[in-house]
Order: C-alpha cells, then sequence, then structure tokens
C-alpha cells in the first residue's frame, strides 16, 4: 500500500496566494490608480502603468456543486486566462484583461445561471447561513428566504437603481454566523419557545454546571425529575438565545410551531459618512412559510422600495432613518411599533429618548 | 450502465428552482442522480420545508488526526428515513487569501470532493473558508490526505483562531493601505497551532480590511479588525476634481455636504481639505475615485473586540491603536496579538469572547495588562458617571508625605 507509506502532511497552511493571481495583478500588485463601473456589474480597475483589468461580478446561490464550479472554470479558462476569485460576498469575479470578452462572458454566465450585477448602488449578494440544509440550530432556512428575497429584488441587483449602497443578511439563529448585526437589512431567524427538556438525557449527555453557566439571565436552574440529576428553566426569564442548546443537546429549542423569522434595519460596517452601526429591529416575528416565504419577502421589498424613495444620493438606510427618525420610518413603511421594539436587555435605557425633540 | 436513477420528488423546493436569481436547488439537482447522499440530503430538506424545523442533530466531535477543529459533525435526525445523509459532516478548508484561485486549483478541489463527499461546497462559509459540506466520519482522514497533498489545509472551528480573512487589498484595489493579502497569510503562517488546536475560551477571529470602507466587515465580525487608514494628507488630483465638476458632478451635494467633519471647502475651481480635522471616512474618495486617494503615509487602525449577539449582545471592535505601520516580519502587530491572547487565554471564561472579556475586567483595566497607554481615540467620550474603581487611596500617614512633597 504506497498510499498509506506516504508522509502525513499537517500545518502546512493555505496556499500562497501568488500561486493564484493572474500575471496582470501580480504585474501592479499595489499600483492600482482608480477604478469605475463600465456596466452594470463591471468594474474596471487601471493601473499607473496603465493596464486594464475588468471584474465581471456575478452572483452564486453560496452553495455550489462541483459540477457548476467546474462550469465556472471553464468560463474562466475560455475568457480570463483561468483565473478568477470570489467576493466576501459570495459572488464570483471573473477576472478580464481583453475588453472584447466581457460580453461574450456575461452572456455564457449569465446562460449557466450566474447572473452579472451587484457593483456599486446595486444590490449585492445577501450574506447568509446554512439553515435547515445543514445547522442543528436553524430557526429557518437560509438559501430559500435568500432565493426568494433576490427573485423579488432582481431587478435592484441587475442595475444600478438604488440611491446608495444596500446591504442585505440572514442568519437562521442568534448565534449568526452571518453576522447580520450590521446589515441595512437584517432578515434573522428567531425561537420563541424555551428549551423542551429531554430530563432522561440532561445528565447523561451535557455537564450541568457548565449548562447553568451557560445562560445569560440565570434561567437555568438544577432540579432532580424522576429522581435523577436535571435542570429547570424559569420560563420568565429565557429569552430565546440558545446559548443552553449549544452547550448541552438535551434542551432542543427548535419548534416548528413558534420559531420564524424578524427584520432588522438599519446597519452599517463601513466608515463612510457616519460610523459603523448596529442594525435595529423593524419587525419582531414573521412566520415561516416556505417555499417562498411572501410575508418575508413582502416586508423587505416594502422597506427597500421606502428607502429607495425617500433617501438622498449616498444615504444608506441607516443614516436615512437617522435623517428622518424612527416615527417616519414606521409611519413611511407602515410598520406596526410595539412594545417588542422597545428594548428590554442591558443598557436599554441608553436607547429611550430623552428630548423634546420630536417631528410632528 | 445502470438507467436513469430514480431520484425523489422534491415539489415545495422544485419552486425554488425556478425565477432569475441562481438557485441552490438546481445545484443539488446537478448531483441527484449521481449522489445517493444529495438526494438524501434534498429528501431531508423537503421534509422540512414540508414540517417547517430542521432534522440536524447537534454536532459530534468528529476529525482529522491531531487537529481539535476544522471539522464540523453532523447527523441526520431522521437517518432511517434518509440513510445516505445520516453521517453529514462539513470540512472548512483555508482558503487563498483574497479568494483568488487558479481554475488549476479549483478543479484538484472539485476532484478530492467528487472523490470522497456529496460534492456539494459553500464558495464560501461565512468566516471565509472553503466549506465542504457533507461527508462521512470514514471520508476525513482520506479528504485531509488528498488535500495537503493538494497544498490546501483545514480550517479552524470551536474555540481555534478561526482562518483570518481579508479584502483583496493591493492586488486590484487602489484604496489598500497595507498589503492585506500579504498579511493575512503570514498571521494564518505565524499562528498555524493556534489555527487547528483550540487553546482559547472561546473563537478569535482576525479580519483585515485595507481601507475604512470595510469591505469584509472586519468591524462587526473580527475580535481583531486589522482596518488600513494613513496619516498625512489626501492625495487629491485638481484636474480630475474639475473634471467631475465639469462634466456635471454636484460636488457641493454629494462631497461637501456629506463630509461627517466639513472639513472640505470648494471656491468653484479649487478643492481644499482640512486634512487635521478629517476622520478618514472615505467618502469623498469613494465619490470623486479618479481625483482623490489616501494619502501616502499608511497604515492600519487596530480595533479589538467585536462580536455577533451570542452570549451578552453584539459588540462592535472598539479602538486599541490609532495608527501602526503594517510591514513584514509585522512584529509589533504579533506582539499585540500574543498580548492580548494571554490574559483572555488565562482568565477568560468558557464561552467568553475577548469582547466581553474586556467588557467584564474593564477597557482600563485591559490596557494596564497588556500594557497599552490609553488614548483619547479609544473612546467616544470619557466616562460619564462617577463610580470610579480607584486601585488605591491614602492613608492618613500618606496624606502628610504628598503635602511635603
Amino acid at each position: 500500500m504506497a498510499e498509506a507509506q506516504k508522509e502525513r502532511l499537517t500545518d502546512i497552511g493555505p496556499p500562497h496566494y501568488e500561486k493564484h493571481l493572474p500575471p496582470i495583478i501580480k504585474d501592479n500588485y499595489g499600483k492600482w490608480k482608480y477604478h469605475e463601473i463600465v456596466k452594470p456589474g463591471v468594474l474596471l480597475h487601471v493601473s499607473e502603468s496603465g493596464a486594464k483589468l475588468w471584474s465581471v461580478r456575478a452572483a452564486t446561490p453560496r452553495i455550489l456543486s462541483i459540477v457548476s464550479i467546474r462550469q465556472i472554470c471553464d468560463l474562466a479558462d475560455k475568457y480570463c486566462d483561468g483565473y478568477l476569485r470570489f467576493t466576501s460576498r459570495n459572488n464570483i469575479e471573473y477576472l478580464v484583461t481583453e475588453e472584447k470578452n466581457i460580453d461574450p462572458l456575461i452572456k455564457e454566465t449569465t446562460a449557466i445561471g450566474y447572473p452579472v450585477g451587484g457593483v456599486g448602488h446595486a444590490l449585492s449578494n445577501i450574506v447568509h447561513t446554512q439553515g435547515w440544509v445543514h445547522c442543528h440550530s436553524a430557526a429557518t432556512d437560509a438559501s430559500g428566504i435568500v432565493k426568494a428575497v433576490m427573485d423579488d429584488l432582481f431587478e435592484y441587483f441587475a442595475e444600478e437603481k438604488f440611491p446608495g449602497k444596500l446591504r442585505i443578511a440572514l442568519a437562521c439563529c442568534l448565534n449568526m454566523c452571518g453576522a447580520v448585526h450590521c446589515s441595512d437589512i437584517a432578515i434573522l431567524g428567531v425561537h420563541r419557545r424555551p428549551p423542551k427538556i429531554d430530563h432522561n438525557n440532561v445528565n447523561k449527555i451535557c455537564e450541568i454546571p457548565n449548562l447553568i453557566a451557560s445562560c445569560p439571565t440565570g434561567a437555568i436552574r438544577t432540579a432532580t425529575v424522576n429522581g435523577q440529576p436535571s435542570v429547570e428553566i424559569v420560563e420568565d426569564l429565557c429569552m430565546f438565545c440558545a446559548n443552553c442548546y449549544t452547550v448541552c443537546p438535551a434542551l432542543p429549542i427548535n419548534d416548528a410551531l413558534n420559531d420564524g423569522l424578524s427584520i432588522w434595519v438599519g446597519g452599517k460596517v463601513s466608515n463612510a459618512r457616519s460610523t459603523p452601526m448596529f442594525s435595529k429591529l423593524a419587525i419582531p416575528w414573521l412566520p415561516n412559510n416556505p417555499p417562498r416565504w411572501p410575508e418575508v419577502t413582502d416586508a423587505v421589498k416594502n422597506i427597500v422600495e421606502v428607502w429607495a424613495a425617500n433617501a438622498r444620493p449616498y444615504e444608506r438606510m441607516g443614516e436615512w432613518i437617522n435623517r428622518v427618525g424612527w416615527a417616519k420610518f414606521f409611519d413611511l413603511t407602515g410598520i406596526e411599533f410595539t412594545k417588542h421594539h422597545i428594548d428590554s436587555f442591558k443598557h436599554a435605557g441608553t436607547t429611550f429618548a430623552t428630548s423634546a425633540q420630536i417631528r410632528f | 450502465m445502470a438507467e436513469k436513477k430514480k431520484v425523489r420528488k422534491t415539489p415545495l423546493l422544485d419552486e425554488l428552482d425556478k425565477g432569475p436569481w441562481p438557485s441552490f436547488v438546481k445545484e443539488f439537482k446537478t448531483l441527484q442522480e449521481k449522489k445517493e447522499v444529495v438526494d438524501d440530503l434534498m429528501g431531508q430538506l423537503e421534509h422540512s420545508y414540508e414540517t417547517r424545523i430542521g432534522y440536524w442533530k447537534h454536532g459530534g466531535i468528529v476529525g482529522v488526526m491531531g487537529y481539535g477543529g476544522g471539522v464540523i459533525g453532523r447527523y441526520s435526525a431522521l437517518p432511517d428515513k434518509f440513510p445516505a445523509a445520516k453521517h453529514f459532516h462539513t470540512m472548512r478548508i483555508n482558503h487563498p487569501a483574497g479568494w483568488f484561485y487558479t481554475t488549476e486549483a479549483l478543479r484538484k478541489l472539485c476532484d478530492i470532493w467528487e472523490k470522497h463527499g456529496s460534492g456539494i461546497t459553500n464558495m464560501h462559509g461565512s468566516t471565509g473558508d472553503i466549506v465542504f459540506l457533507g461527508t462521512t466520519t470514514d471520508e476525513l482522514e482520506p479528504t485531509f490526505s488528498d488535500l495537503t497533498e493538494a497544498g490546501f489545509d483545514l480550517g479552524g472551528s470551536g474555540s481555534n483562531l478561526r482562518t483570518p480573512s481579508c479584502c483583496c487589498g493591493q492586488a486590484r484595489c487602489e484604496w489598500a493601505c497595507y498589503d492585506t493579502m500579504g498579511l493575512c497569510y503570514d498571521l494564518t503562517m505565524e499562528y498555524q497551532d493556534e489555527l487547528h488546536r483550540p487553546q482559547f475560551p472561546y473563537k478569535f477571529k482576525f479580519k483585515m480590511a485595507g481601507c475604512p470602507n470595510d469591505c469584509v466587515a472586519s468591524v462587526a465580525r473580527a475580535d481583531l479588525s486589522i482596518i488600513g487608514t494613513w496619516r498625512d494628507d489626501i492625495q487629491i488630483d485638481h484636474d480630475a476634481v474639475k473634471a467631475y465638476v465639469d462634466n456635471g458632478f454636484d460636488i457641493v451635494r454629494d462631497v461637501l455636504m456629506n463630509c461627517p467633519t466639513k472639513c472640505i471647502d470648494w471656491d468653484n475651481k479649487t478643492l481644499t481639505i482640512d486634512n487635521s480635522n478629517c476622520v478618514r471616512c472615505m467618502h469623498c474618495i469613494n465619490a470623486m475615485p479618479k481625483a482623490l486617494a489616501p494619502g501616502k503615509d499608511r497604515g492600519a487602525t487596530l480595533l479589538l473586540g467585536s462580536k455577533a449577539p451570542i452570549i451578552e449582545g453584539a459588540m462592535l471592535s472598539s479602538v486599541l491603536v490609532p495608527f501602526i505601520k503594517l510591514e513584514p516580519p509585522y512584529q509589533e502587530l504579533k506582539d499585540i496579538i500574543e498580548a492580548v491572547w494571554e490574559p483572555w487565554a488565562e482568565y477568560g471564561k468558557n464561552r467568553e469572547r475577548v469582547g466581553e472579556f474586556i467588557e467584564r475586567v474593564g477597557k482600563g483595566n485591559f490596557l494596564e495588562e497588556i500594557g497599552l497607554e490609553p488614548v483619547p481615540e479609544m473612546v467616544k467620550h470619557p466616562r460619564e458617571n462617577p463610580y470610579i474603581f480607584y486601585d488605591e487611596y491614602f492613608e492618613d500617614e500618606d496624606e502628610e508625605e504628598s503635602e511635603e512633597g
């Protein structure tokens, strides 16, 4: 068995990026002078040397099969000398050095299902998580909602129709593998029922002290149930974060009747104009309604279009809301403001309005 | 050889095979006949769509020899109904910095995953890794062996350093204030042990953004956010400014009025910037990329502590070092990183991120511990409450001594 005698390599780290850079990038590394958007989805970077690189940005569903990756590679071989990259928002960027290749490439990548767009003041891909495809703590699916929302907003991806940048993100539970807490619009899966305790297994598969310590509100206490060591939950203190379930599988929190989606708005990470901001609650709960989640797609489209109609050039969702006020946001979007919108966790008081400056 | 294989019917998922946006269902279907695991994955997902709940069991501890991370154990809760998806482990593979690929390398990865797993990937996962979705425990070690032979290694998971990631930086952006990809690769290689073997209270992430636009969301998603900036003056090409205006660009509305510190002036001929009051927000540069550019004395701001809500609520990173030069071998940065890790690794509670740790022990105390001087750039404003925790106080005798002095 020659296979078994092979030296076992470990800790080699990722391949050096230089091996993956096209010659034009190696030659112009650190020498780029400016860029412009030449058409929807196409960026042109120009170097001090005069070299030109076109990046053709195409959407993916993030989940890609090896069959599709090979098709994408075929296009990169044909039009980009065998080089491409992916973006932090799961887009493909075909790296093109010959202008004549742009249009045929756009045609072919669209034909195989990866359309071009999402640059500048257009809607880029939705950063998202695994959902029911692969996660144990998901309160909803991820890929399905993303597909439904982007189908609905496709025109805004394909062309620059917005006043400024709009970034949507989705996380299927509060763990937020998608870290959606600083997005213009965040779609977040939420649980609404305390974990159901599997008393026969708590002591077998979990460490009870760790489990108790995992609860940020101290809602979990020791209990003896049917003569076995277990825990009880003070349900009034549970805020459905699921941290206990993460440390103890015997406290399942997923619940078909109560799980659903919440919508958050106004976050950003860039420093442009205003400092980075968290997203704030717009809609506390919408139902899980597969396969197309119409309540979610309608809610997102409404918020997007109200912002697009009212924001000034460059103004992000949060900047627009800060200018016009939250009352106007709820008024224009028709979203109901409820007691759940008023913070009740740590430092909640810092979010209460403390002036008589009110718009009438 | 065999006739066309029968596959499961998935009427709900089929609804998502329609419409203009790329469909993940289409991705599954490319392998549904070839890979039983994909057919069963689709079956289980269809069942989730019918019943509105997930069916994956809580992870188990699986991995490759000698590593404590990089593999997420996953098992179906309905193994009798979907036997081929009984084991459905994820492998995280450390991507090349900046997510640049030759098609040759991508095809190699495809061949490995066709041989050992479901053939389904994420390009990429939230932290930046190439994600191989779905294989069995038996296949983990052989996959790892083929990956390392092809020059790839696993990324981080659990209480490890997580796979560092960065924007494309100087490879394709004129705004990059340091070599993000160079630094990302350097730190990844320097800290291979921390990346593969859990030794922290919880996860730790690095993200490198070349400028304050922060295209990798480092300020929200990295425990250590390394955001490029500059100390000297914004570079102005006055002819190019004029060209923008001559072409109808509304410089007053779109640039001056959007400047957060109102440090830009325009007298219909010349643009002037009071750089001493510029906060390096990037807006004017973003709006006029042909005319303005970051200055030449470039480096980065280090910010520490961002995270998603679990456990104590979401946090943004906060300023640790207002400006640092970043040139290989990056020793000053590495000294800071290791100084940050030491007290956190020693005193951090289980599942406590460094941002939560700092909030618990106090940022002032933390700075003292790691040997950094407090500076006003670190806070939005000084404290508003009078509840200062003094470590020491004078006794009567001390007071006399101090009067003498």
